[in-house]
């Protein structure tokens, strides 16, 4: 049983990881991004399309990190070299995500492909309890993992990640430090973007193989929330990410066990959890303990007379 | 004969309309320390900004060691070895001091190889004696701290042309004393140093040459001994007659205001005043020095009433107003000039007429009912445009794109404009030219005849000397006493300061 629900956890919390680190990586530019939603159904849906057409899980993956990098670029373009409203853009994309995977992916609809098989780690899988629930999982886990530890070495440990931070905390300090700092943010976009896609393929080719429209359901929300949660650290939203899928595992398990709490109730639980965490998060933010980069969501503007 | 390390020809720049720079010639040598003096507006910043690649200038050419060359970016300045510490800090408020200085060092491997890099700093923090904990997160050090770091941060990059704008606007008498010496020491070195200061003291004691810029003009350039405090100000400004501040001797014998014990706290939980207590009498100027950072900016939002004490007692007139809201402090009579005057002081996007109407646009002058008067509105506006002569571009201009000695003027009319008891005024004349400060001057003490009591808190010992009747110390939230400027010397105010007694 315990064994089960952390299985459950792990693979509802993935998809919504992987969502988090992108955006991590995104405001850690000073961009917010709320097209997270978006991105993540247009990961899934050209993820599904191109594994159905090609029948190759990997293909779909990159296909799934790359269109959606695209199209987060278009946000990251508006937000550098058009200065535009951040919340504008963002907003914008998650509503053509939406529209335009849910047009273009009629014919998807109903059916199937292969999706990612598990792999069973030797040895570490036979831990009881514990073993075949967490070392017994499809490649995309195992990758989510790994990426929140190479993020944040990337993040802390390297001359790239230095830079980026600066960009987002200081941009003017990075421009005098001569760091190119639209190059910078619209990298940023670029591979937090990708991820968010990566997040929505791990729907469409693991979690359940299959298109769906408007599937991602929320998650790219919750993900945006999940950053300030996790304050911007990796390893957090690592911790966030599960709390999440957990919280979906067990309503999932106390409905198939035929509880009477009416299930629209139990649907709402990660929802409602979104809120609390905002609202706690927010109280730390207000109270100075903030480590959100100090110019999110501002435009960069070299000639701006301040 | 020392080499021309920069020559700027016939620079030009302008914003919307507004010409910034206007055919400026400036020759630059090593190992000299040139000023750069002029009013606020004058386009100092401007030219600054154009040389370090913020700015792309109009037309105009600027030559590094007799080449001519085009600074695009930020970047191409670094390149020239042209570094500057910013009035306002470049830095990572967030990160580390070490984490800052990686910024400017050339770091070949992708990784940061931290154990080597970290000696390296502190190699470099020898080699200058300068003591600063390379682990801390900037905003965790002083001002005056965080200054050094941005030295430092040209000093790793060999810059061999430093702009300094406004280096002692946050130091304290001795803190400048020692950058002085530090400058003299990087002069020895062959380094070129661009100095910008008010402070015509320190233009004085340290400057080799001066340029005087005047409404984005080159008006002249000056060689050590043949000029002297008198000349520079009548080049700087046009107009004269403001040298001069007259102020009439008083007795004060009526408390106005007592503050008693009071305790507050910031966001970070730590101390702003501790047991701070002050007094202050009718009509009289009490200045405030102190390094900024020791709780002059909670005494002024607690006795606006924009903090609330944690305990102690603010009695205005025999009336305990601690806990009132600051629009009640506002109509019991204290006024309020902002440290920051484009944040605090002003609704940026509005104009001048709404923005002097800012703290008393409910009251009957101004309104029909709920709804606003404009006529009325419209008829203060030029009362007060005229009065205090404040020059805008065209009528109803955002008051932001005033210049800053405008915008000063602006939130004077607006707060002297229902006769308060008491002015507040933090830093009134930061960031302004001699002639707009001069104005501030002129109009409190106007004010004082009047029988308005002003606490001006400043970093200015000038300042404070010249136009206080006290002066009182703040050192880490303490008042620590008070000195009469007649005698007080900018020593003993300097040690007290520091904490000294």
């Amino acid at each position: 049983m315990i064994s089960i629900i952390i299985d459950a956890t792990i693979r509802a919390g993935t998809s919504i990881l992987y969502a988090t680190l992108g955006e991590i990586i995104i405001e850690r530019s000073g961009i917010i991004n709320l097209g997270i939603e978006g991105l993540m159904l247009i990961g899934a849906l050209s993820g599904f399309y191109t594994t159905y057409t090609t029948g190759s899980l990997f293909l779909g993956v990159i296909s799934a990190v790359l269109i959606a990098g695209i199209a987060g670029l278009i946000h990251g373009i508006l937000c550098t070299y058009f200065k535009g409203n951040q919340i504008v853009s963002g907003l914008a994309l998650t509503m053509f995500g939406i529209g335009i995977t849910a047009v273009l992916g009629k014919k998807m609809v109903g059916q199937t492909i292969e999706g990612f098989k598990r792999i069973e780690i030797p040895f570490l899988s036979k831990i009881p309890v514990i073993g075949n629930s967490i070392f017994n999982q499809d490649i995309l886990v195992y990758l989510s993992i790994v990426l929140v530890f190479v993020i944040t070495f990337v993040l802390y440990k390297t001359v790239w990640g230095l830079n980026l931070r600066t960009v987002g905390e200081n941009p003017y300090a990075a421009d005098v430090a001569g760091i190119n700092v639209t190059a910078y943010k619209l990298w940023a976009t670029f591979i937090g973007s990708g991820l968010a896609g990566l997040g929505g393929a791990y729907l469409s080719l693991a979690y359940t193989p299959l298109w769906i429209e408007n599937m991602s359901a929320g998650r790219g929300w919750i993900a945006v929330a999940l950053v300030i949660f996790a304050s911007w650290s990796c390893k957090r939203a690592l911790f966030g990410a599960y709390f999440f899928g957990g919280i979906s595992a067990i309503q999932l398990r106390l409905q198939a066990m035929g509880t009477t709490i009416s299930a629209h109730i139990l649907q709402m639980l990660p929802y409602i959890f979104t809120i609390v965490v905002l609202i706690i998060a927010t109280i730390k933010l207000e109270k100075g303990y903030s480590s959100q980069p100090e110019s999110l969501g501002l435009v960069y503007d070299r000639e701006d007379r301040k | 004969m020392s080499s021309c390390i920069l020559k700027i020809e016939n620079i030009t720049k302008s914003f919307a309309g507004f010409i910034a720079n206007k055919n400026v010639n400036l020759e630059i040598f090593e190992g000299e320390i040139h000023t750069i003096l002029g009013e606020n507006g004058a386009g100092k910043s401007t030219l600054m900004n154009i040389l370090t690649g913020l700015y792309r200038p109009d037309s105009g050419n600027i030559y590094i060691n007799g080449t001519r060359v085009n600074i695009k970016s930020p970047k191409d300045a670094l390149n020239y070895k042209i570094g500057m510490v910013h009035q306002h800090f470049m830095l990572v408020n967030n990160i580390s001091v070490f984490e800052n200085l990686l910024l400017s060092m050339k770091l070949d491997s992708f990784v940061i190889n931290e154990r080597k890099l970290k000696s390296k700093v502190k190699e470099i923090l020898r080699e200058f004696e300068l003591d600063i904990d390379i682990e801390m997160p900037v905003w965790k050090l002083s001002i005056g701290q965080q200054q050094w770091v941005e030295l430092i941060k040209l000093l790793i990059r060999d810059s061999k042309i430093l702009i300094l704008d406004e280096p002692t606007a946050v130091l304290t008498p001795q803190e400048s004393e020692f950058l002085f010496t530090f400058l003299t020491k990087l002069k020895s070195q062959n380094k070129a140093i661009i100095f910008i200061s008010h402070k015509m003291k320190e233009v004085m004691t340290l400057s080799d040459k001066v340029t005087i810029l005047k409404k984005g003009e080159t008006v002249k350039t000056l060689n050590r001994g043949e000029f002297d405090e008198q000349l520079l100000a009548e080049l700087m400004i046009s107009n004269k007659e403001h040298l001069k501040l007259e102020k009439s001797a008083k007795v004060f014998s009526k408390q106005i205001l007592k503050i008693k014990n009071l305790n507050v706290k910031n966001d970070k939980g730590l101390s702003d005043l501790s047991d701070f207590s002050l007094e202050l009498f009718e009509g009289e100027i009490l200045g405030i020095a102190g390094i900024t950072g020791n709780g002059q900016k909670a005494l002024a939002e607690v006795l606006t009433g924009l903090k609330k004490p944690l305990s102690g007692q603010i009695i205005v007139n025999d009336q305990d107003i601690t806990y009132s809201t600051s629009k009640s402090k506002y109509i019991s009579g204290i006024a309020h000039i902002p440290e920051d005057r484009k944040t605090m002081g002003i609704a940026p996007d509005l104009s001048v007429d709404e923005n002097l109407i800012l703290k008393n646009y409910s009251s009957d002058k101004f309104t029909n009912f709920f709804f606003l008067n404009k006529e009325k509105i419209k008829q203060n506006a030029r009362e007060q445009i005229e009065k205090y002569s404040i020059k805008m571009g065209y009528d109803g201009i955002p008051v932001r794109l005033l210049s800053g000695g405008n915008i000063q003027k602006v939130i004077i009319a607006r707060e002297l404009s229902e006769n308060p008891l008491i002015l507040v005024a933090l830093y009134p004349t930061r960031g302004l030219d001699v002639g707009s400060a001069e104005y501030v001057h002129q109009v409190i003490l106007d004010s004082r005849e009047k029988g308005m009591s002003t606490i001006l808190i400043s970093e200015d010992l000038d300042e404070l000397l010249k136009i206080s009747d006290r002066i009182a110390v703040m050192f880490r939230g303490k008042n620590m006493g008070y000195l009469s400027p007649e005698s007080a010397t900018k020593t003993e105010i300097g040690l007290l300061m520091s904490g000294k007694k």
